[in-house]
């Protein structure tokens, strides 16, 4: 069981990185990733949607799009819960809890319609996954987003303080930088038999 | 026939569910906020540009009603949202005080002696950590114009290897106050023209070997001021802008010429 769980979470976050190697959630990791400090705040909002939206997800299709025989509006269907479970769930926390609003608030809109978060959930169907294995992933696989953006902010912040030729300064650095990375994290393919 | 009204059905449930939902629960988990706040935001631009130094335009009217901004700090919508802002917190529009930054630094390349050739990364960081900087003068200016790169306004330029700001461009942001490594830069009333242009804390002997303009301690400017405006802060002079009447005595007796006006026209 264990050993199950952990190689799921290898597989989630290092050979099968959800921005690095399936290439999904591509806009948050080069639109917030200036800063590791804003990077960190929307690599935690991510993990907490995907885990949540797996689960609300994974109860939809089972107990709603299944019975109707309605599986082809999969698509349309999970983005109407995660939105509408995104936005609820910021309501409440607003309400709770202060700190964590003001740490998560700004980051939650912005990814409720992320092709990342939609992308975990399909995946779980697709894999057939069950219930509690549906959530784990969906936690390891926000791990996984939050590793590689955490690590993208650090490359930008140093991107900073180089010499770089007139013409790559800004954008084009930054997508080169995003390619290595993305070059490097194909090394861990295999890592698991 | 049937598959359509039931997948239909079925989707335009589930939206009605969740709609009726959220506007309950929006009512359940209503957060009261300051009426100030929603009324500050309204007359916002709505830009979250981020100009006033605050994550959004939510956040930054948050920040006036708590006191943590001024009215006048939207950069965007400058005097007119600045009079309304005033307003609605309640004060008159002519209270309203503008403020500028101001580089507290005069030390250019003909009067300030360096320590050392420098001949690394065009940053005042990465120059202040070697021994302080290149500067003779461990508290002057490195005008490698970290200030300027960072000011969305372009209010700061770089002349004579120190940085001076355009003070009718500036919109007192204070992204610049944050950016400088020897926190030259200081937030000020904008009509208080007076300023002593200098931070070396270095007694008057090593500041005078330093730099030709740097204030040396001989408390001339607090002797002559009529309204007790200037005092002695260890060997260095600073006028109270509050008590400051503009009256240009000081200027006149300063041997350094180290209190001076420090506005850039446009």
């Amino acid at each position: 069981m264990i050993q199950a769980i952990l190689t799921a979470f290898l597989s989630a976050v290092l050979i099968e990185n959800f921005v690095l190697v399936r290439f999904l959630g591509i806009c948050p990791f080069l639109g917030v990733s200036k800063k590791i400090n804003t990077a960190l705040g929307m690599g935690v909002a991510v993990i907490f949607v995907m885990a949540v939206s797996s689960a609300a997800t994974w109860v939809l299709q089972e107990f709603v799009l299944k019975p109707f025989k309605i599986e082809y509006l999969q698509t349309i269907g999970f983005i109407l819960v995660i939105a509408a479970l995104v936005q609820f769930v910021e309501m409440v926390i607003q309400k709770t809890s202060k700190q964590l609003y003001q740490a998560l608030g700004v980051y939650l809109p912005l990814i409720t319609t992320n092709c990342a978060v939609l992308g975990v959930c399909i995946i779980n169907i697709q894999n057939g996954a069950n219930f509690i294995n549906s959530v784990l992933y969906g936690t390891f696989a926000g791990t996984g987003f939050t590793l590689a953006i955490v690590l993208f902010a650090g490359i930008r912040e140093r991107l900073e303080f180089s010499e770089i030729p007139e013409s790559l300064k800004g954008f084009p650095i930054s997508l080169i930088a995003a390619s290595l990375v993305s070059l490097a994290f194909l090394g861990f393919q295999g890592l698991i038999k | 026939m049937n598959e359509i009204i039931v997948a239909a059905s079925v989707i335009g449930g589930l939206g009605a569910v969740f709609g009726i939902g959220l506007s309950y629960a929006s009512k359940v988990f209503a957060v009261e906020v300051d009426e100030r706040v929603v009324q500050i935001r309204d007359i916002l631009p709505g830009a979250n540009c981020g100009g006033c130094g605050f994550a959004g335009c939510d956040a930054f009217a948050d920040a006036i009603v708590n006191g943590k901004a001024e009215v006048d700090g939207c950069p965007v919508g400058g005097s007119a949202v600045a009079q309304k802002a005033a307003e609605i917190m309640g004060m008159k529009a002519g209270e309203v005080k503008r403020s500028t930054a101001r580089v507290l630094c005069n030390g250019h390349c003909s009067v300030s002696r360096e320590k050392y050739v420098y001949d690394g990364m065009d940053d005042c960081s990465a120059a202040a950590q070697l021994f302080g900087g290149h500067k003779s003068c461990s508290y002057g200016c490195l005008g490698h114009g970290n200030c300027m790169k960072t000011c969305p306004f372009g209010a700061i330029i770089i002349t004579g290897g120190i940085a001076r700001i355009i003070e009718d461009r500036c919109k007192a942001c204070g992204k610049c106050i944050a950016a400088c490594p020897k926190k030259l830069i200081e937030m000020v009333q904008k009509d208080k023209k007076y300023s002593v242009i200098c931070r070396s804390k270095d007694k008057g002997a090593i500041t005078k070997n330093n730099c030709d303009v740097g204030c040396i301690g001989c408390t001339k400017c607090v002797k002559t001021c009529r309204f007790g405006a200037i005092s002695m802060e260890g060997t260095l002079a600073k006028i109270d802008t509050d008590k400051c009447t503009n009256c240009g005595e000081c200027i006149v007796v300063c041997p350094t010429m180290a209190i001076r006006i420090m506005d850039f026209g446009d």
